[in-house]
């Protein structure tokens, strides 16, 4: 890969060719990214098992840049969701994402966080983190083996190859935003949907919608 | 004398750090990127170093291994697809986050239900990796697949697979799985000479 | 000890106390029921009379169809043997039952999950708060007419998978794109979250007389529950004076994954995945329990081939978790990660092992009621051969003599987090920490199952009850596992590995069943109803970490803050089973 720097298709004569290099800023800007991405020590669930033996000696992911997972989010660019997201645990999920500083990328390990995994059903089960973070890259699987998930942080370094300085949402005009925090009600409320959520308990009775039948 | 553990623990870290570099000059340039230096780091007879390199080395996953599931047809001699489900719904029962939806076909004259299926979707956000499925299907159809790289960017537009991503030849089955394979064709083989011989003491 | 102790039938309660117990006659139940009034002064009796000391399991379930709720629990004696089953049945609407704490104090957590997930009070519990939820949800969920937002049937599988299998997402159908319901009425805006008061009121402020003119104060501080050094997501709130710690508390449920719900929904053989994911360091552990129990119901053995495979992957998997929970201890003490990386080695070894029989590292799906799953060829028996006889006893050799006598672990762990024998039964703990205080109780000598009889092995105990003694416990603990794993590959016989053809729908009869099997972390139960249909009625999961924890606040009180890392590493807790 470092070859493809090179090539920029500009001629130039034979006795400068191995001494000079001329590449473009995104080319040479998005190599040294993705080479030292350092994730966040931030595991859930079963797929962090498989993420710790990803660390771990047999198929280290030192070898691509990855060395040093920081547990402070500040310090972190990859928010690697290994595990299944429940309700109670999204709050905080957000807030980490809030903290940690741009360029970020989220990847959505197992099925769990992909989709809300076999426990999709469950009450306390959030299907999915891209309800809450915008998510980069997904690996399927339950829980995708050591080799797998390395075959996903690939892909996430082919995804930042094709990225471009003037095109990416961290370096434009406005201020991002952050992501408001969940708040936990009698269920889990997302403060992007108070309208919808005004509306919907609102409704006539004849209209059903989904009635806990709690008896507290 | 004190700090003798502490010196004891440094020398085990030691003989591993050493191991490494004398298995090098042991086996000289094989041993890696090559099949039998993978299988001898990955043997309880291995020393130092221990890491198998992806993407350049993968280590083999072995027969048993499951991941996604696939639907295997029969190909036919004009390379005309036999599938060999026939949407019996067995599967779709007895998957534990019930991911696996079957659409069986009907007759269109008479309306009856016909052996096979009309679309077969598994949702792979759900799928647990259980073998389930494989395992109680009466016909062979749906088998555990060794692909494990399928990491994508968009889940909305990839991962719920439908009939036609889902299938695959009977050839690649037996490149993957040759040890069921062949315990299968040998049941199958019986069982057809069985209804030989019982047909033609009847007829 | 070589021989197992007391499996003869316990005397009649009902004989003994007729004025407090009855027998429970429905059929295939057994045990006593109690009056809620008689409960606390049977419990003691059945304590201080009769011997049974270690509170093992308290579970609510609920029978929709007679209104009832019913508490059952379980009693053991540490000396081994057979348990005392009572129950106690109170009305729906109106759940309410003396807590147990005051003669068990194991009871603490079980009895606030109950409240949580069934709405049964319990008086006089010193703090009953929701456990696994958070406060103000709305709605008990293990109740039978409470229903999740993605409900689609009362049991698998469901009708709309096939013959006209249209797939759809589930929360496509939700209002809220979702797994989310609201009750009718309810204004999100006027919502004021309840910011835990609760949790931090109830941590005891110590008033000190302040000797010196330096005014101090003690501040409340949470550990997780995104933290390095927890073992996956748990939160503690601990309230510090300095470096010391004055009160504790655990919070946990951030990983409840509604595996009791979910196993009501499930039939019985698709529940076998799902206790994979329960401790999924140990997944084959969790399925020996959970088939154990399903067995004693339906009345059935497996062949001696699979009794033989079920013990040689049980003994595997309890030095895979051991190995790992030591790496992790030393990864707790601050040697970053070169003891994990050893272990982490020899841990892939025998996940090698695991992918080859079983198709999976982690999630193995291995065990069928009536035997297994999947035979072992000759290369894989091969290879486990050379790892039990050669690779194992060396390896583990090494990681003793690299780690047993280095200074700094003896300075760090000794003496920290003692649990006194008296203080570990009565908190109910289990597994290494319950023999590190000094009582000997190991489920495969107590109550033998499967063919742990056969074999010889030592049960491991220490005397302190620090968190030396339980590091020394978990390396003694995977030589004596080796031992077994020597024994079998010896004896290993020929034959089936399953009795009969494989069914995906097994005939289970009413009744109940606690199984129970000593996992790597403690004793591991599975309590089942069953009412006869494909489905359970109740399914139960006796966590050994979620009740381990109860003894968490003991040990961490007056020690420092760095000590409570070390501590909760060597409870060794995996928040799958913690939260289920």
């Amino acid at each position: 890969m470092e070859e493809d720097i090179n090539k920029s298709g500009i001629e130039f004569s034979p006795e400068l060719q191995g001494r000079i290099a001329v590449t473009s800023i995104d080319r040479i800007y998005n190599w040294s990214r993705r080479n030292s991405i350092w994730p966040m020590m931030f595991g859930l669930a079963c797929c962090a098992i498989e993420m710790i033996c990803t660390a771990a000696s047999r198929y280290d992911f030192s070898r691509f840049g990855m060395e040093v997972m920081r547990p402070s989010p500040r310090q972190a660019d990859l928010m690697l969701v290994s595990g299944t997201v429940t309700k109670k645990m999204v709050p905080q999920i957000v807030r980490l994402y809030n903290q940690m500083a741009e360029p970020k990328y989220v990847i959505a390990m197992g099925s769990c966080a992909s989709g809300g995994g076999p426990f999709k059903e469950g009450y306390n089960v959030v299907s999915g983190i891209d309800r809450f973070l915008p998510v980069d890259v997904y690996i399927p699987g339950c829980p995708p083996t050591p080799q797998a998930l390395l075959n996903g942080l690939i892909t996430l370094q082919k995804l930042i190859d094709r990225e471009s300085i003037s095109k990416t949402r961290w370096y434009s005009k406005a201020p991002s935003e952050p992501i408001p925090v969940p708040v936990l009600g009698p269920d889990l409320m997302d403060p992007r949907k108070y309208a919808l959520i005004m509306e919907q308990t609102h409704k006539p009775e004849d209209e059903t919608s989904s009635d806990t039948g709690a008896v507290a | 004398m004190d700090g003798l553990g502490i010196l004891r623990g440094l020398w085990t870290t030691f003989k591993h750090f050493i191991d490494t570099y004398l298995e090098d000059i042991t086996y000289r340039g094989k041993r890696y990127y090559t099949p039998e230096g993978i299988q001898r780091r990955s043997s309880s007879k291995g020393r130092g170093i221990f890491t198998v390199q992806y993407p350049e080395e993968k280590l083999p996953v072995p027969e048993e291994f499951r991941f996604i599931p696939i639907l295997v047809y029969e190909e036919g001699p004009n390379g005309e697809k036999k599938q060999r489900c026939t949407s019996c719904g067995i599967c779709a029962k007895v998957c534990p986050p019930q991911c696996i939806w079957i659409v069986r076909s009907n007759d269109p004259i008479t309306g009856r239900p016909i052996p096979s299926p009309a679309q077969f979707y598994i949702d792979i956000d759900i799928c647990m990796n259980c073998g389930l499925c494989a395992e109680f299907c009466p016909f062979d159809a749906i088998k555990m697949d060794h692909d494990y790289e399928i990491a994508t960017t968009n889940r909305y537009k990839h991962n719920i697979y439908n009939i036609d991503k889902l299938s695959r030849p009977v050839s690649y089955y037996a490149k993957i799985r040759p040890k069921n394979y062949d315990h299968e064709e040998a049941i199958r083989a019986e069982k057809t000479s069985r209804k030989a011989g019982s047909s033609e003491a009847a007829g | 000890m070589t021989d197992s102790i007391g499996t003869e039938q316990t005397t009649d309660l009902a004989a003994l106390y007729p004025k407090w117990a009855v027998i429970d006659d429905r059929t295939g139940y057994q045990g006593y029921l109690v009056q809620p009034s008689n409960l606390i002064l049977f419990a003691t009796a059945v304590r201080d009379d009769l011997g049974y000391d270690y509170l093992s399991s308290v579970t609510g379930v609920d029978y929709l169809p007679d209104g009832k709720m019913e508490v059952v629990y379980h009693v053991y004696k540490t000396i081994g043997g057979l348990p005392v089953v009572f129950k106690v049945q109170v009305p729906r609407e109106q759940a309410v039952v003396p807590s147990l704490v005051s003669v068990y104090p194991g009871a603490d957590f079980q009895e606030r999950e109950a409240w949580d997930l069934l709405g049964i009070r319990f008086d006089a519990h010193p703090d009953l708060r929701r456990i696994l939820l958070w406060e103000g949800f709305a709605g008990h969920p293990l109740r039978k007419d409470w229903h999740e937002p993605y409900y689609e049937e009362e049991g698998k599988p469901f009708k709309s998978r096939w013959p006209n299998g249209q797939v759809f997402r589930s929360e496509d159908k939700n209002s809220f794109q979702d797994n989310v319901q609201y009750p009718k009425g309810f204004s999100p805006e006027d919502w004021i979250p309840e910011a835990e008061t609760a949790l931090y009121g109830g941590i005891h402020k110590v008033q000190k007389a302040n000797e010196s003119s330096l005014k101090t104060d003690q501040m409340i501080v949470n550990f997780g529950p995104q933290h390095p050094s927890t073992h996956g997501v748990f939160r503690m709130a601990a309230l510090l004076e300095g470096e010391t710690i004055v009160d504790l508390k655990p919070v946990m449920g951030y990983l409840h994954r509604n595996h009791e719900k979910i196993g009501e929904r499930n039939t019985y053989i698709q529940n076998i995945p799902f206790t994979d994911r329960l401790d999924y360091i140990s997944s084959m552990s969790n399925n020996f329990g959970y088939v154990l129990a399903v067995e004693k119901l339906m009345g059935i053995k497996p062949p001696e081939r699979a009794d033989y495979l079920r013990v040689m992957m049980a003994e595997l998997t309890r030095i895979n978790s051991h190995i790992m929970t030591t790496g992790f201890l030393l990864n707790d003490l601050g040697a970053f990660f070169t003891p994990a990386l050893y272990a982490l080695e020899e841990r892939e070894l025998i996940l090698d092992i695991f992918e080859a029989v079983a198709g999976s590292r982690m999630m193995c799906n291995y065990y069928r009621f009536g035997g297994v799953a999947r035979d072992i060829t000759d290369d894989v028996f091969k290879k486990v051969d050379e790892l039990v006889n050669d690779r194992l006893p060396r390896k583990i050799d090494e990681f003793d003599a690299f780690l047993t006598g280095s200074e700094i672990v003896k300075t760090r762990c000794e003496g920290i987090g003692v649990l006194s024998a008296e203080q570990a039964v009565a908190y109910s703990t289990g597994g290494p920490i319950l023999r590190a205080s000094g009582i000997p109780y190991d489920v495969r000598r107590a109550e033998p199952y499967s063919i742990y009889d056969r074999f010889d092995f030592d049960v491991i105990m220490g005397s302190h009850g620090d968190v030396y003694d339980r590091y020394l416990i978990r390396i003694e603990e995977m030589r004596q596992s080796v031992r077994i794993l020597k024994q079998v590959v010896k004896d290993f016989p020929q034959g089936p590995i399953f009795n009969g053809k494989p069914q995906y729908q097994v005939r289970v009869p009413a009744g109940e069943a606690y199984g129970r099997v000593e996992g790597p972390k403690g004793e591991l139960g599975y309590y089942i109803v069953s009412n006869g249909k494909p489905n359970p009625w109740r399914y139960h999961v006796r966590a050994p970490s979620f009740i381990n924890l109860t003894s968490l606040a003991k040990m961490c009180i007056g020690g420092k803050i760095a000590d409570v890392v070390v501590i909760l590493g060597s409870i060794d807790i995996v928040l799958g089973e913690v939260d289920r």
